[in-house]
């Protein structure tokens, strides 16, 4: 006979205290932020729970550049390490998010959407920030974006952000939105063995041989903390496999394709999506963070009323899920992209799509959420 | 001579190609050579020296030598520090930046690092001038001076860097030269020593982007301005007629625990509550 299942500890959490619990039970153990709203409890929860962590480090920086460069500095030295912000903030961390793809170094970045360009709606939710936060820095580089559409997927999208991060070597951004962050449900919190948990690859070699940019069969370098007698340099120029400056053409071309294909050979690990009802689906709605929560209870009703529609959420934003998205579009009469911006996610679709379906979008823009009715109508 | 050698191959990367960066009469070797022999001083091990370099003339000094090496953004040197410094305290971290690196784009950061006092020694290699970018004024290019950016002279006025950081309030602030080197070498150590924030000040002349346009006739004469203008603070303060001389020394000691030590005693604190609780 088993032993009675311990019951689970329950907690009553905002989405943003629960990415925070995802955060430690990936492993997190550095923070470093600048208040914003809508994403500050974040900041705050770590503020409380990491002086209790084992080897636990917060800092509230001066700004949100200063919190990016805090979370790299932290990050070489071995920590799994996050920061959150919202749109001001996170135009400023554009410079450090190139810094981090460029050199490599894993991170986890939380961006809570508000509505609006500059200072915008700070207390509304909104979806503007999804192209910014593929091409937000300049110059080409890979990138991983997640999303997360309710408090229990705060805590899982979080750990899956941290173990791509470490495993790819990556900074991974994952967007939430105002609703996500700030609806309160009662979840499971995490125990540890919950979760399949990831740490970065050390070298194995002795110190001499240790090529910090060396091409390997995954195209992920192995990475050593700081301080751990492997001593190599870091740098934002384009550099050669020894972390060295490099402006040879073969050696540039080399470190940008190898970067590119770290993460393009593993879309199967990194491409995450939910099918409701798609296998015979006439009519597909594609949606991510609070509005496919709408567009779930739309399509059931939809379903109800005789359609034949389906919903596709989508939990990886960037690499865009093609190979889920296309052979949708491929046997749906209509597709609908419903989004709490001008149409962002839904460029991507058509870029897909290639005007094989109709591709209609949904867009609001006044820091209202799309509701299931809204949706409905487009629909049924 | 031999000193010298061995302390080339204990501590100058093999692997890097050489020639250096720098100019013909650039003062950025001689810092490097100074931040070479302090640690070398101090008989740190090189495992544990982390040197963060920002973007210019001065962030390029990371690369050459064999230590723990990170070549960050423009200015952001001390926020990339910081984090390593918090995440490992064991670590001896030095973040080495240029005039428009720490006064200018990062102003923000250093007055903040300062504030804080964040264990990090922060070295400033001041030449006067944007120097990779071909001679634009800075944040501490001096009234009056050219520059490709201030043509007619400069309107503005320069940082003082001591006062700055004084006023900030970090542990430790000094000033040397690359002509005064062994004074040089004394302050670097000095500061690594100290816990919280040490600042030193390196003037470095730039005679390419800086001094030709300024009236100075070549390499050596930037130097002798520096031996006529620089005397120790001690003396300085006594002098009557104070114009056209620099104070060098050490301006700023105080007794502060750095950021990541108080962090430590916080948490053991707190640890040391929850034992005696249960």
């Amino acid at each position: 006979m088993t032993a009675p299942r311990k019951k689970r500890r329950e907690a009553f959490l905002l989405g943003n205290e629960a990415v925070v619990e995802g955060a430690l039970a990936a492993g997190c153990t550095f923070y470093a932020g600048y208040p914003i709203t809508p994403s500050t409890e974040i900041m705050e929860c770590m503020a409380k729970r990491l002086p209790h962590v084992p080897d636990g480090a917060f800092i509230q920086m001066e700004d949100e550049i200063a919190s990016m460069g805090a979370v790299i500095g932290a990050s070489l030295a071995g920590r799994k390490a996050m920061t959150a912000t919202s749109g001001p903030g996170f135009s400023l961390m554009q410079e450090q998010i190139g810094y981090a793809a460029m050199t490599e170094t894993p991170l986890v970045l939380v961006n809570v959407m508000r509505g609006g360009a500059s200072t915008g709606l700070p207390t509304s939710p909104g979806q503007g920030d999804v192209q910014q936060a593929r091409w937000g820095a300049h110059g080409d580089h890979p990138i991983i974006v997640l999303s997360a559409a309710d408090v229990p997927e705060c805590v899982e999208m979080t750990v899956t952000a941290f173990n791509f991060a470490e495993k790819y070597r990556s900074p991974v951004i994952l967007l939430l939105d105002e609703i996500t962050a700030h609806t309160r449900e009662k979840i499971e919190l995490p125990e540890p063995g919950d979760f399949e948990v990831f740490s970065r690859l050390t070298p194995t070699m002795p110190p001499e041989w240790y090529k910090p940019y060396e091409e390997t069969m995954r195209g992920v370098p192995p990475m050593p903390p700081i301080g751990s007698g492997y001593r190599f340099h870091v740098t934002g120029l384009t550099h050669d496999p020894l972390g060295f400056p490099t402006s040879r053409p073969e050696e540039v071309r080399a470190l940008t394709e190898r970067q590119f294909r770290k993460i393009d050979r593993f879309f199967e690990d990194i491409q995450i999506v939910e099918h409701v009802e798609t296998a015979d689906a006439e009519v597909v709605v594609i949606a991510y963070g609070c509005v496919a929560r709408s567009a779930r209870l739309a399509v059931k009703q939809a379903r109800e009323a005789g359609v034949r529609a389906g919903l596709l959420v989508l939990k990886t934003l960037y690499p865009f899920p093609r190979r889920h998205v296309e052979p949708l579009l491929r046997n749906c009469r209509l597709a609908v992209v419903p989004e709490l911006n001008m149409g962002q996610l839904s460029r991507e679709v058509k870029r897909v799509n290639e005007g094989y379906t109709t591709v209609r979008t949904i867009n609001r823009i006044d820091g209202q959420i799309i509701t299931p009715s809204q949706i409905l109508k487009e629909i049924a | 001579m031999a000193e010298i050698t061995q302390l080339i191959h204990q501590y100058l990367r093999h692997n890097k190609k050489f020639p250096l960066v720098f100019c013909p009469g650039c003062g950025h070797g001689i810092v490097l050579g100074s931040l070479v022999r302090s640690v070398h001083a101090l008989g740190l091990p090189k495992d544990d020296v982390v040197i963060v370099a920002g973007i210019g003339c001065s962030g390029r000094i990371a690369a050459y030598v064999d230590f723990n090496t990170v070549h960050t953004t423009h200015g952001r040197a001390l926020t990339v520090a910081t984090g390593i410094k918090m995440a490992n305290p064991k670590l001896t971290v030095i973040a080495v930046m240029g005039d428009g690196d720490a006064f200018s784009i990062g102003g923000n950061h250093l007055i903040h690092a300062a504030r804080r006092n964040i264990g990090v020694t922060a070295l400033v290699l001041n030449n006067f001038i944007y120097g990779m970018t071909g001679g634009q004024c800075s944040s501490t290019t001096p009234e009056g001076a050219y520059s490709h950016t201030c043509p007619q002279g400069q309107l503005e006025s320069a940082f003082d860097i001591v006062e700055l950081t004084r006023a900030a309030g970090a542990a430790g602030v000094s000033r040397g030269t690359v002509y005064h080197v062994k004074e040089l070498d004394a302050l670097l150590a000095e500061a690594i020593s100290r816990p919280g924030f040490n600042l030193v000040e390196a003037l470095t002349p730039c005679f390419t982007q800086y001094g030709r346009g300024n009236g100075f006739k070549s390499a050596v004469e930037m130097f002798k301005w520096l031996k006529a203008s620089c005397l120790p603070v001690e003396r300085y303060e006594k002098l009557e007629d104070r114009t056209g001389k620099l104070p060098i020394g050490t301006f700023v000691r105080r007794d502060v625990a750095g950021l990541e030590t108080r962090w430590a005693n916080m948490r053991q604190a707190l640890a040391a509550k929850k034992g005696g609780a249960a």
